[in-house]
């Protein structure tokens, strides 16, 4: 398990938000995992997603969880479908709504690389 | 098969309760189930406690049993967030149907107010629901991810924050009624509407408080000795854990589903519910579960409630104590107290509160997560 996520920060400090597909079932995971979620096959491939995707949640923070948090406020976090079809939730934009189509980006964060999503300036040809 | 009934119940006031700890409170509410229900120690055959999260513990219901002076040949703490206390309720059903046990104390409490750290070592405790790698690092918190499914479901179904106010304000004006409330003091849309930004959608006033408080219940398979109120019908379900790994952020089907096998178990309909205790953490969880579970239409719960349907005189009188929103939230006893009022307007024992026709038929439905976790009860007098 710590191989993976070994895996998923080496991709996100190069810039690319990894996933698993499974190469049995076809099914596609963000959060890794050693087998499938949906068939339980250990056959599964590392995929990097495309970076675009729609705002499907959004939500400005007035009250942070930790004192570090609090530094930032206000800050959005967002729940967005990737166009590969998985959800993953990132920091955000504070002016984004529901269908807004978003790009996404990596910022350090402490120890961590972590996603943000802001507006699409141009769709990909 | 045993039939499980209702014997007693027991409820602290909630709010701020200073200088008493998780025992205590837990103490004081099972002290008020035993006595509601006539029942001494030595009767007790099986305890169930939840989690408290001022007092972390391995063996909360073992250690609980030692402070109170029980000796059960049942003992079980479980943990399911929100959906603990109905899961505790079902788990004591069973253990009573089973013969396993004759008489199961059930019971939840703990100072998550006033405990050291307070309110904000509560908040940052909740908060690590989320995925430690793919949500807690983004700064969410509870009210945070409950904001991010209120904006997906609100623009799915055409809810807007006034409507998502009305629940607040009925749960306020029930909690009125309620001398052991933690809020009380009366509120208007208006208020609701001006109430500080807590996590957009979601402002103060559609966030429960954090509250000191405990509940109990006593769960008998001797009919003479109860309520007459049986636990008809329980059911469970459980989609994700996560919210970026919900199945949808537009209909929770968990709820629909864990009520249907209630329903089905108990052989009763919706339709004959004639009182609820329904999930309030925020306004948008009761709003969702009462259209999920069918008690209100799609993107319909606040209009319903504006119109009086869901007040004391309404078809539906829900949560006729104030609810997490108004009487309070501590922890695994705020959902044990939807339990606790349920049984109490069934048993014509609500007081100022009373229901003018008592009901015969009660729903109750908790989850917990963020809406990942269900449990439904449907009470019924025989």
């Amino acid at each position: 398990m710590q191989a993976l996520k070994d895996h998923c920060e080496q991709e996100a400090r190069a810039g690319r938000l990894a996933y698993q597909t499974c190469r049995r079932c076809g099914n596609a995971q963000v959060f890794p995992r050693p087998f499938c979620s949906r068939c339980g096959s250990a056959d599964l491939a590392w995929n990097a997603a495309a970076g675009t995707g729609t705002v499907v949640g959004h939500s400005v923070l007035h009250r942070a969880p930790t004192p570090a948090d609090r530094e930032r406020l206000p800050y959005a976090v967002a729940l967005v479908e990737l166009d590969e079809g998985l959800r993953v939730m990132g920091n955000a934009g504070l002016d984004l709504g529901i269908g807004a189509r978003v790009s996404l980006s990596f910022a350090a964060h402490g120890t961590r690389c972590l996603l943000r999503f802001d507006p699409l300036e141009q769709e990909p040809q | 098969m045993n039939r499980a009934f209702v014997a007693g119940v027991g409820c602290t006031d909630f709010g701020r309760r200073e200088g008493v700890d998780s025992l205590d409170l837990m103490a004081e509410a099972a002290g008020s189930a035993l006595g509601d229900g006539g029942f001494e120690r030595p009767e007790i055959d099986g305890l169930l406690t939840g989690y408290s999260t001022a007092m972390p513990h391995l063996m909360l219901s073992t250690l609980f049993a030692e402070y109170f002076g029980l000796s059960p040949r049942y003992a079980h703490a479980i943990q399911l967030g929100g959906a603990t206390g109905g899961a505790l309720v079902m788990l004591a059903k069973l253990l009573v149907e089973s013969g396993q046990c004759r008489n199961v104390l059930v019971v939840a409490g703990e100072n998550r107010l006033s405990n050291p750290g307070g309110r904000e070592s509560a908040i940052q405790t909740l908060a690590q629901v989320g995925h430690a790698e793919f949500e807690v690092p983004y700064g969410a918190t509870v009210p945070g991810y409950y904001a991010l499914l209120a904006s997906a479901y609100m623009a799915a179904h055409g809810i807007a924050e006034e409507d998502l106010a009305e629940l607040a304000v009925l749960m306020r004006s029930h909690a009125a009624r309620h001398p052991g409330a933690h809020l009380s003091e009366p509120i208007a849309v208006e208020d609701v509407m001006a109430s500080r930004a807590i996590a957009t959608p979601l402002k103060l006033l559609d966030c429960c408080p954090i509250s000191d408080g405990g509940a109990a219940l006593l769960v008998t398979g001797d009919a003479g000795r109860s309520t007459g109120i049986r636990l008809a019908g329980a059911g469970q379900a459980h989609t994700h854990q996560h919210i970026s790994a919900a199945p949808s952020l537009t209909e929770f089907a968990g709820a629909s589903a864990a009520a249907g096998r209630a329903f089905e178990q108990a052989g009763r309909l919706l339709s004959q519910v004639e009182v609820a205790g329904i999930y309030d953490s925020f306004t948008i969880t009761l709003a969702i579960l009462l259209e999920e579970i069918g008690f209100a239409p799609r993107g319909g719960a606040g209009a319903k409630a504006r119109q009086g349907d869901f007040g004391r005189d309404g078809d539906l009188p829900l949560n006729t104590h104030g609810g997490l929103l108004s009487f309070g939230h501590s922890g695994v006893a705020g959902g044990m107290a939807h339990v606790v009022e349920v049984v109490r307007q069934m048993a014509g024992a609500a007081g100022a509160r009373q229901l003018a026709r008592v009901p015969d038929v009660g729903f109750v439905h908790g989850d917990g997560g963020v809406l990942s976790s269900h449990v439904s009860l449907v009470l019924a007098r025989e």
